[in-house]
């Protein structure tokens, strides 16, 4: 202890505290102030970035999910109508099988009148004919048989026998 | 960094072993015609030369042919109070050998002190041959002074760049400040932050990282061959833990001073608190100068040690003189510089963190329960 007394040098305490305390406080000022804050205000725009960055993942996140379910509400929304669609072609469908059937069906029972039209007429025209040819058949025949008045008489007689009325 | 502070604490340790080698051998020249057990002796005193501060700044030196001391190095200023200012080089004292004349006053070097003496030089002793000779105020620039000078210098060209690269590349440190900006946060982190709390530890930065690099780096240059020996000086240590002291006491809260007048609070009645009081709070006021003695001599000691070590594991290659012994000494030698680099760093570490931790005791405010 009495060494470390003696060993003492106020002057070298002296210099040694003027130099640190001026060191001291110029670092103080010059260094350690600027660079804390530096560092400071680096790790707060990190922390910031860092926070924002977490936003912004979470707004991706929230923007996703928004996507998924418009997709979805899309998706069903489409199937909806293109059930609707089917739906509507199967029923158009079957209102013009129905017509058409409906159509074929006039057209096939309009053709079975006319064809009964015609062949009535036809019927009668021939019918007509027949009875034309008849008469001129007959007529002939009849200038042949109507020579004599016997035989006219005859000839009336039996033909009036054989008609027939029908 | 620290592969090149080895390197470079390696390169310096030959330089400074062919020094002390060539040293010894002219020494070795001269003495052995005298005694051998002189060389131990030689050791000793170089040793407990170098530890201690020196007026002049000197590398190393030699005896020439004639017999003669030469020293390599360079003479500093002495200034003394002896009835006015008197400044003169240290050339003047020779080393110690002679006396110096100034202004017609004498004065000599004693035991590394400066003394007032007449003209021969003649220091007389009292009983206990402690000088009896006026001492004039010593604020020679010694040294120490000198080499403290040097890390003020580094340390305010270091940070002062530190602080100016961020200005200039948007808040990134470029060059060696890379190095220096994670020791600047660990200080800030691991031991302001934690030991004094988050709402004060600001206002001790400044200190702690200022007294954290002085300390470091004179450890540093302490294991440079340029042989100072800064920290391991008692006057340095006192001062610096003298600034801690203070720092702790003038920001004292109210708090920290009734821990120590008040350290039982409201928890016992007052006529039960007298009988402890008197032996407790003379053991508080007391362990406020022991926490910042401890500083001092904890630095000192360590500091003081470490030189002490290495040295003499230096001068045991000279004493061994044999092939196995030297290079075995060498290799301890080498082992325990490798070890100061890391006590340098341990050292400064500790003094600034105890710092804290008592900073953090002043600074402290706690709910009164």
């Amino acid at each position: 202890m009495e060494k470390l007394i003696e060993e003492f040098s106020f002057g070298l305490f002296f210099w040694q505290t003027l130099l640190f305390v001026g060191l001291l406080f110029l670092l103080a000022k010059v260094a350690w102030k600027p660079i804390l804050t530096a560092v400071e205000e680096r790790e707060n725009t990190i922390k910031d970035a860092l926070a924002s960055a977490e936003k912004a993942k979470t707004d991706m996140e929230a923007v996703q999910a928004d996507n998924k379910r418009i997709l979805k509400e899309a998706r069903a929304e489409r199937d909806a109508l293109l059930a609707d669609a089917k739906k509507a072609s199967t029923q158009m469908i079957n209102e013009a099988k129905e017509a058409a059937k409906a159509e074929a069906d006039k057209i096939a029972a309009a053709a079975q009148a006319s064809i009964e039209q015609e062949k009535n007429a036809a019927i009668n025209e021939l019918k007509n004919q027949v009875a034309t040819l008849s008469i001129d058949i007959a007529q002939k025949v009849l200038q042949g048989e109507l020579a004599d008045e016997k035989k006219q008489q005859a000839l009336v007689e039996k033909l009036v026998n054989d008609i027939e009325i029908k | 960094m620290n592969s090149y502070t080895t390197i470079l604490q390696k390169i310096q340790k030959t330089t400074v072993l062919f020094a002390l080698f060539f040293t010894s051998f002219s020494l070795a020249n001269t003495k052995e015609e005298t005694k051998s057990g002189d060389l131990k002796t030689e050791i000793k005193e170089y040793i407990a030369h170098h530890l201690q501060d020196a007026y002049d700044f000197s590398l190393f030196s030699y005896t020439n042919d004639k017999g003669e001391h030469v020293y390599i190095g360079a003479p500093l200023p002495i200034i003394l109070w002896d009835n006015g200012l008197k400044v003169f080089s240290s050339s003047k004292f020779h080393h110690g050998e002679s006396v110096a004349e100034v202004d017609g006053n004498y004065y000599a070097i004693y035991h590394n002190k400066i003394y007032k003496t007449d003209a021969n030089g003649t220091i007389s002793y009292d009983d206990e041959h402690h000088p009896t000779n006026a001492k004039p105020l010593d604020f020679s620039i010694t040294k120490s002074v000198v080499s403290m000078m040097i890390v003020v210098l580094i340390m305010f060209l270091l940070f002062r760049n530190l602080a100016q690269s961020y200005q200039k590349n948007g808040g990134i440190a470029t060059g060696v400040g890379r190095f220096f900006e994670p020791i600047v946060l660990y200080v800030r982190d691991d031991i302001a932050r934690p030991n004094i709390g988050e709402k004060k530890y600001k206002k001790y930065m400044s200190f702690l990282l200022t007294v954290f690099f002085f300390i470091w780096f004179l450890n540093i240059l302490g294991l440079t061959p340029l042989g100072v020996n800064v920290t391991g000086n008692i006057a340095v240590t006192f001062g610096l833990a003298l600034l801690t002291f203070l720092i702790t006491n003038l920001t004292g809260t109210k708090d920290y001073w009734l821990h120590i007048f008040d350290p039982l609070g409201s928890s016992m009645a007052w006529y039960a608190k007298v009988p402890l009081y008197i032996i407790l709070i003379p053991i508080e006021v007391l362990g406020v100068f022991i926490k910042p003695f401890s500083l001092l001599i904890r630095l000192y000691a360590n500091m003081q040690a470490g030189h002490i070590v290495l040295m003499s594991l230096i001068g045991l290659m000279f004493i061994f003189k044999s092939w196995l012994g030297s290079p075995l000494s060498f290799g301890l030698a080498f082992a325990i510089s490798l070890i100061e680099v890391l006590v340098a760093l341990l050292q400064a570490y500790i003094f600034t963190m105890l710092s804290a931790l008592y900073f953090g005791f002043a600074a402290e405010e706690h709910e009164h329960h």
